[in-house]
């Protein structure tokens, strides 16, 4: 066998090439899947066109709530690209420009002042359906965090008023030109003074209806305030993780960049290696007594795990430099990559069995990583829980997950366990190889 | 291949004793036996189909018969198959080293030098085989399949690829080979070629042994004239058998 590895090593020594695109190209892969993960996506650039008069405020109670503050909430959101007219917005929405322009109509602080209608903003999209989804969702999400803003404020605005009405003041701050107020809350006491000193009859009975009025008035229009708290906003979020150790993004996207390179190098390099055999003829000497078939799988499989390890490990030190990795953690690393690199390199030497030629081979390796490797990435919620469980069975029978949980464990602590998880690359490394002899059945 | 059981008859270095091979339902081999001595040279003749490259994969081990055994003296039996089988991206002196590593030889280094003194490719020695043309290919194949010294040699359509020149040197060789004790057993489409050189022919079709014995003896069975068939060359008589057979 070690002679077969010695003229495998050579031939990839000779083919600088293909060593070349083996190292490249899933190190560029990585470093684009690694940003796409860490990075958070793009503003969309979206045309504003504010109809509405410079300094437009909402008046409530006598106060000015700016609509200005608004828009600022709106524009944050996305690449704001103002213009004047809305057929200026069209233009910049229709030439590609903009992928979609929002109009804030001139009346919309008249609007919200009224209380009796809602305020609308006109919204034109344009691109493709991705384009398009990412647009209007960030849209609408801005447009909801606005909302939210400017109904804190105006419950602001409101709780000042309740306050006023309850414990009294000057209404002056509600742009009312009148005496001190006397509050809800102030009004039993004097009610009670007044009964006290009334004489028994029709009067002082009706004085104890109206103290009892006050009294309710009272206690109720306080709880009020907190129902304007709730209605403004119904749902808080408060976070909290179930179990394990959460993974930081840019962490989660170093393990998910090696993964793929450990993939992609062995998965080639052991589907190409195996059927190279098949191409040079060679297969059918080799095992007239020379070399087992079992014994072919295994040099295959140790050639292409072998130089993916490297690579991986590589990738994953020279990573480190620049993400803060736990170096004391290197055993595990080790570990999982060890089981990656067999899984995978078991897989390949089954597919290069099975295509029997090394192009074929090769376009089978990558018609089968590439999917294999976006599948298991697909959170749960993401999708339909039915498609979700295909997706999850799929995933069990090709390694990529395995070796991606094993990874996340020994890089960042992640759950599940790092022992399951070699198991299961261990038992596909036995389903794989099985496979692969019985592709190499026929010489 | 090696560790071979003594089967057949007394000094045979290769015997076939009623062999079968099936791929499904199909019948590629059918109740084939013969012996083949030391020096001798055989041929395997046959249409398209006949089963001839069947015949020496089984001979080698590639393939496993379905019914009947392979034996013989011989320990060792050298298979050259009809596609170079050697590793393009290696020089000739490489994969010939490779080879009888595999092979596992006494002293690999000395047999290569002898490999490439014997087959004329010692100027060609550092050169990648996938850079050679097809007949220096063929020869280094051929190289490959003698590595171990094998008392006997399978060699399944070697001419097939090189030019006359090419096929001379080949069959000087060859004739070498059994001047020397190793018996060779070739298939070929070729039949002026099996009739120039080799001292038997085994005529395959649809996977039955229809004749065994000279060139001669069969171009008198041809023409009903006993040994000798005046008048009418090798191929033509050949064709004439193949056709009397099959209106028997």
């Amino acid at each position: 066998m070690r002679w077969l590895l010695g003229k495998d090593l050579l031939i990839l020594r000779r083919s600088r090439v293909l060593v070349g695109v083996l190292v490249v190209y899933p190190i560029a892969i990585a470093l684009l899947i690694g940003l796409a993960i860490s990075r958070s996506p793009g503003k969309p650039k979206v045309a504003i066109v504010n109809l509405a008069p410079p300094g437009a405020s909402v008046e409530l109670g006598g106060s000015k709530v700016e609509v200005g503050r608004y828009y600022a909430q709106l524009f944050s959101e996305v690449q704001p690209l103002k213009v004047a007219t809305r057929a200026q917005a069209l233009e910049k929405v229709r030439s590609g420009e903009a992928l979609a322009a929002v109009v804030i109509p001139a009346n919309i602080a008249a609007k919200l002042s009224s209380v009796l209608n809602q305020g609308q903003l006109e919204v034109i999209y344009n691109g493709d359906a991705l384009e398009q989804s990412l647009a209007q969702s960030k849209i609408q999400a801005a447009v909801a965090q606005a909302n939210l803003e400017l109904s804190e404020q105006i419950r602001q605005l409101a709780s000042r008023g309740i306050n006023l009405l309850l414990q009294g003041g000057d209404l002056s701050q509600l742009g009312i030109n009148q005496n001190r107020l006397l509050g809800l809350e102030a009004l039993p006491k004097v009610l009670g003074g007044l009964i006290a000193r009334a004489p028994p009859g029709r009067d002082r009975q009706e004085l104890v209806r109206i103290k009892e009025l006050a009294d309710f008035a009272a206690s109720n229009l306080n709880i009020s305030k907190d129902v304007l708290a709730t209605i403004g906003q119904p749902v808080q979020v408060r976070s909290a993780l179930v179990h394990g150790r959460r993974t930081p993004l840019n962490a989660f996207a170093v393990v998910v960049a090696v993964s793929i390179s450990l993939m992609f190098v062995c998965v080639l390099l052991a589907a190409g290696g195996i059927a190279l055999e098949r191409e040079d003829n060679t297969l059918a000497r080799l095992t007239r007594g020379l070399v087992s078939r079992e014994g072919l799988v295994v040099e295959k499989l140790l050639l292409a795990g072998g130089c993916a390890f490297v690579l991986a490990f590589a990738m994953l030190a020279g990573i480190g430099a620049f993400v803060a990795l736990e170096w004391s953690r290197i055993g595990l690393w080790l570990l999982a990559l060890a089981a990656g690199a067999l899984a995978f390199g078991a897989m390949g030497v089954a597919i290069g069995a099975l295509a029997r030629e090394v192009r074929a081979a090769s376009l089978l390796a990558f018609l089968l990583s590439l999917p294999l490797a976006f599948l298991a990435l697909v959170p749960a919620g993401a999708v339909a829980p039915a498609l979700y469980d295909v997706i999850r069975g799929v995933s069990v029978v090709f390694p990529f997950k395995a070796a991606l949980q094993a990874l996340d464990n020994a890089v960042n602590g992640a759950e599940p366990a790092i022992a399951g998880s070699i198991a299961h690359l261990l038992a596909l490394t036995l389903l794989f190889s099985v496979l692969a002899r019985v592709g190499l059945r026929r010489a | 291949m090696s560790g071979r059981e003594p089967a057949g008859a007394a000094g045979a270095v290769l015997s076939a004793r009623a062999l079968s091979k099936r791929f499904g339902e199909r019948v590629a081999l059918h109740d084939v036996s013969f012996d083949v001595r030391p020096g001798e040279l055989v041929a395997v003749i046959g249409p398209n189909g006949a089963g001839k490259t069947t015949l020496l994969s089984v001979l080698a081990g590639v393939q496993a018969p379905t019914d009947g055994d392979v034996g013989g003296a011989a320990q060792r039996v050298g298979w050259v198959p009809q596609q170079p089988a050697v590793y393009t991206k290696l020089t000739v002196v490489e994969n010939l080293a490779l080879w009888a590593r595999l092979e596992r030889v006494s002293d690999p280094a000395a047999t290569v030098r002898r490999m490439l003194e014997q087959t004329d490719l010692a100027e060609r020695a550092d050169e990648q085989v996938g850079r050679l043309s097809g007949g220096n290919r063929q020869r280094v194949n051929i190289a490959v399949g003698m590595l171990s010294q094998p008392a006997a040699l399978l060699l399944d359509e070697p001419s097939a690829a090189l030019d006359p020149i090419q096929r001379g040197r080949l069959w000087e060789f060859i004739e070498g080979l059994t001047a020397h004790g190793t018996c060779v057993m070739f298939s070929t489409h070729n039949v002026a070629e099996a009739e120039r050189y080799a001292g038997r022919v085994l005529v395959l079709d649809e996977g039955e042994l229809l004749f065994d014995g000279s060139p001669r003896t069969l171009m008198g069975q041809a023409t009903g004239r006993g040994e000798a068939g005046d008048g009418i060359d090798f191929e033509e008589a050949f064709v004439e058998f193949l056709q009397a057979r099959a209106r028997a």
